[in-house]
């Protein structure tokens, strides 16, 4: 089976997001389709999937045009996709899911075919050592079991093309592997594989030719044995450095302390932070590692006050935070970078102007007896805006309509512009484009060389290996350990899925 | 571990609800949207005052005979009902001096007055987030207790109107701190809780005008006494206009109010509480404080609509004292989008609506409803951008557009 995409345009309004793409997919072989955020991967394979039209371009299956007018018409040409965020009942089985949206029946009285469903599952778990039980209840599997559903899902509907959207965001390393190994499995089948991405890694590790799309348009094709500095530029537009320049950290006082800290969750009242003790010294960045959902979360929230502290205490330079307001919390020295940007980052609908002030704008010089002075805010802005590099059209433009790396220099500009003590920032790179995350470290590395004592959540491996010079790890709200920076990968993936590993202590 | 538990400060939720959503979808949509839903209103409304008009009706009975007689018909029933509206709202040329051609618009301004003091009050909220739905609660509280000063009280001239118009302010803020406190404290939604008050200050009223100290003496109605002279908004033009000083402590709060919002730090407060709760409070805003400030100065605002009843219009104060203006200065709210500016005109087009409403009647001899059918019509529009965008090909805003992945 070939797979072939003939200039491919898609535009929403003025935007192209598309432009004149080719491509093409063979049986057998996987394409990895590189490109950063919003360079139009995910557009690209919506079009291909029936979810929109393409203004111009066809799609030729088998050297045949096709249209397919939704994911069904897709589906049934062989065309299988698996999201990013599950398509998944949580609160049905395996089998129950597979079968979702082309019931098998049987009989005259029409009855669901679960029998052959669980089959189905069984076979095709076999078949790639899925391990995947079909009665299991999907809300109680792990992210990568529930991965391996959604592909099960869609090789049960005789997928011959497998598109996989960015499928290693929400893994822990090792299960980054085993889907490697599975995707490896799936190719020697004679399956063709999507494979969409921004990391550079996983691309070097199976693919076998490489597309790489910037602005909505094929830049070039790569070989997967070209350097990563070389994916990077291409990828980017532009040279960049793919480790960051860190000198060695010359820590200083311990600055922050948490002892026994514990935060239960008001929702589910399980206790999701569970008696954390350490240590943040001035000038040192230490990096909390784990995989999303161990309680890395509520420790920074609970840091800052954002959610009530169960038990324990927070202090810095001796001083106990515990209890203390947000504002006051952000007033003895703490800056925070939360991990949800457009959440709790940004106010969207404000300028950019106003977001540099966002915890600012009541203090001199920017009000004076309780008026807002603007000639103050714009010029602060624009300092701010040109020290960062924020790319926005105005200062006084919407923050919502800058793109994801420019609102997180917004963010960043406005806490590094206050005196800090400690920097606190939860998933700083997430959702940016190598060029910004690039940028967003060196600015951390400064803040810790200025002796800042810096904590930084993230469940990127790569991230936490770049920046940290301690890792904390972190499993079920409590921390396994506090490892040196040089300790390897596979040790610390085990430490994220719980493991207690004999490592040195940092 | 030490045992210290350190219990959880009160915070409101902060999900934003979908009532929330489409308020803030009604606040975006653009002038041009709010200005088309105007006119879309009045078009249609000409076809009900067609409908209702009886010529129209008898000379479409014989339409394929005498088509000419119905469309005459059509057209003099549409002349005479705008031009009634006009005459009863704007400008009467028919009047024979000066002083008639124009009061109809001094009308138009006075009956605006209050809507413009609630209406400002209102958008504050929808700006901050909160969806007040008590005005017409907090009016009548705010209406009792400036009345109260008015009529009550002996004070000079000048400070007994200043000290009349502080206490309806005042009656307001407290009936808006209330909602304001449950938010903040129990998270209680503040469209029931002012729903409720409404009731609550409407029965409280009712039962107050049964008290020697507020029934005027010697009548057995609910209705207090005149408010005395000294407190009572004094007529800009002379006696034979209606508009009073309250019109231009309007005008003032309106700049009042886009200097609030625009340039001070409260202001900068509210508007960030209502666009991102989350946000707002990361950055160390507290939340609770930001909401129990807007509904007290939204109360204070919608106390001095009744203001400009107590001591302006109707100088008494009666059950009836609130009328609708509460829920119609939700309307004028959103049509202004919660604007100062906007709100201010939107209010005069309402003032105007209901200034028009006896002229029409007596002039086109038309049901005196038809002002509220378009009062009406403007609500559904303004509540639905999409369809008037659709109506008139309206291009759809920049941030609605699909976002590409």
């Amino acid at each position: 089976m070939k797979l072939e995409l003939r200039g491919i345009t898609k535009r929403f309004g003025d935007f192209t997001a598309n432009n004149k793409i080719d491509l093409v997919v063979e049986s057998g072989s996987v394409h990895a389709l590189l490109g950063e955020n919003g360079a139009g991967k995910s557009t690209l394979m919506n079009v291909l999937f029936g979810l929109y039209d393409a203004d111009e371009g066809s799609i030729l299956l088998n050297d045949e045009e096709v249209d397919f007018a939704g994911p069904g018409d897709a589906m049934n040409a062989g065309i299988g996709m698996v999201h990013q965020h599950f398509m998944l009942v949580p609160v049905f089985t395996v089998a129950e899911n597979v079968m979702l949206g082309h019931e098998e029946i049987r009989g005259p009285a029409k009855l669901l075919d679960l029998a052959l469903a669980r089959e189905k599952v069984r076979e095709i778990s076999d078949r790639f050592g899925f391990n995947v039980d079909p009665d299991a209840l999907i809300e109680n599997l792990s992210v990568g079991a529930q991965q391996r559903v959604e592909i099960i899902k869609a090789l049960s509907r005789e997928a011959q093309v497998l598109i996989l959207d960015e499928p290693t965001a929400v893994l822990t390393p090792q299960e980054t592997d085993e889907l490697l190994q599975i995707v490896k499995q799936l190719r020697d089948a004679g399956t063709a594989v999507v494979l969409i991405t921004h990391k550079l890694r996983e691309v070097q590790a199976i693919a076998d030719t490489i597309t790489v799309i910037r602005r909505g348009e094929v830049v070039g094709t790569a070989d997967p044995s070209d350097s990563q500095a070389e994916l990077a530029s291409l990828m980017v537009g532009r040279d960049v450095s793919m480790t960051v320049a860190k000198g060695e950290a010359t820590p200083g006082a311990d600055v922050l302390t948490v002892e026994n800290l514990t935060v239960v969750s008001a929702l589910s009242g399980a206790t999701v932070l569970d008696d954390v003790s350490f240590t943040v010294r001035a000038g040192e960045i230490l990096a909390v590692a784990g995989v999303q959902g161990n309680g890395q979360t509520e420790l920074a929230e609970a840091i800052l006050s954002v959610v009530p502290v169960a038990g324990g205490t927070v202090s810095l330079d001796g001083r106990n935070l515990t209890g203390m307001s947000i504002r006051e919390v952000l007033d003895a020295g703490v800056g925070f970078v939360p991990e949800d940007r457009t959440e709790d980052g940004v106010v969207s609908s404000f300028t950019v102007a106003n977001n540099l002030i966002l915890d600012l704008y009541d203090q001199e010089p920017f009000a004076k007896r309780g008026a807002i002075d603007p000639k103050v805010v714009l010029a602060n802005a624009q300092k701010q805006v040109d020290r960062f590099d924020v790319r926005t059209t105005s200062t006084q433009a919407l923050t919502g309509e800058l793109s994801g790396g420019n609102q997180q220099k917004v963010v960043l500009a406005r806490e590094l512009a206050r005196e800090l003590k400690v920097l606190i920032a939860s998933q700083p790179t997430r959702g940016l484009d190598v060029g910004s995350i690039e940028f967003v470290h060196k600015r951390i590395i400064e803040e810790r060389d200025k002796g800042v004592a810096v904590i930084i959540v993230s469940s990127e491996l790569d991230e936490v290996m770049a920046l940290a010079d301690r890792i904390a790890v972190m499993f079920h709200g409590k921390i396994v350990d506090i490892v040196p920076p040089d300790t390897d990968r596979d040790t610390l993936g085990l430490m994220m899925a719980g493991a207690q590993v004999e490592a040195e202590k940092a | 571990m030490t045992e210290k538990t350190v219990t959880p400060r009160a915070e409101a939720p902060l999900e934003p609800s979908r009532g929330r959503s489409v308020v803030r979808e009604i606040l975006e949509s653009s002038t041009m949207v709010v200005v088309s839903a105007v006119i879309a209103s009045l078009l249609i409304g000409g076809l009900l005052i067609l409908l209702a008009d009886e010529q129209v009706r008898e000379t479409a009975g014989y339409f394929f005979s005498r088509p000419g007689d119905t469309v005459s018909a059509i057209f003099g029933t549409l002349a005479s009902a705008y031009s009634a509206m006009f005459q009863g709202a704007v400008l009467n040329f028919n009047a024979s001096s000066f002083a008639g051609v124009v009061k109809p618009f001094t009308q138009t301004l006075t009956m605006a007055t209050p809507l413009i003091f609630a209406g400002l009050g209102l958008g504050i909220g929808f700006r901050a987030g909160l969806f007040n739905i008590g005005a017409q609660g907090q009016l009548l509280i705010g209406a009792t207790v400036g009345g109260y000063v008015g009529f009550a009280w002996d004070l000079p001239y000048g400070l007994h109107l200043l000290v009349a118009v502080v206490g309806c302010a005042i009656g307001g803020a407290l009936w808006g701190l209330i909602p304001g406190v449950l938010k903040a404290r129990t998270g209680a939604h503040e469209v029931i809780v002012t729903i409720m008050l409404n009731y609550i200050a409407l029965n409280l009223v009712a039962w107050l005008l049964t008290l020697n100290t507020f029934q005027r003496e010697g009548s057995n109605n609910p209705i207090s006494p005149i408010v005395a002279g000294t407190a009572q908004y004094p007529q800009l033009f002379g006696a034979q206009f209606p508009l009073h000083l309250g019109f231009l402590l309007a005008i003032a709060s309106a700049f009042g109010v886009w200097w609030l919002m625009e340039r001070s730090t409260l202001g900068f407060e509210f508007r960030a509480v209502g666009a991102n709760p989350r946000a707002s409070r990361a950055a160390g805003m507290s939340v609770s404080k930001a909401y129990i400030m807007v509904m007290v100065v939204s109360g204070a605002l919608a106390g001095l609509a009744g203001s400009a009843q107590v001591l302006g219009t109707e100088k008494v104060l009666t059950t009836a004292t609130a009328g609708s203006l509460g829920f119609d200065a939700i309307t004028v709210a959103l049509l202004g989008r919660s604007r100062p500016l906007g709100t201010v005109l939107a209010a005069i087009l309402f003032g105007g609506l209901r200034a028009a409403g006896p002229t029409l009647q007596v002039q086109a001899n038309l049901p005196v409803d038809i002002v509220l059918v378009i009062q009406a019509l403007i609500v559904l529009f303004i509540a639905a951008p999409p369809l008037v965008r659709t109506m008139f090909r309206l291009p759809v805003p920049a941030n609605e557009k699909e976002v590409a992945a």
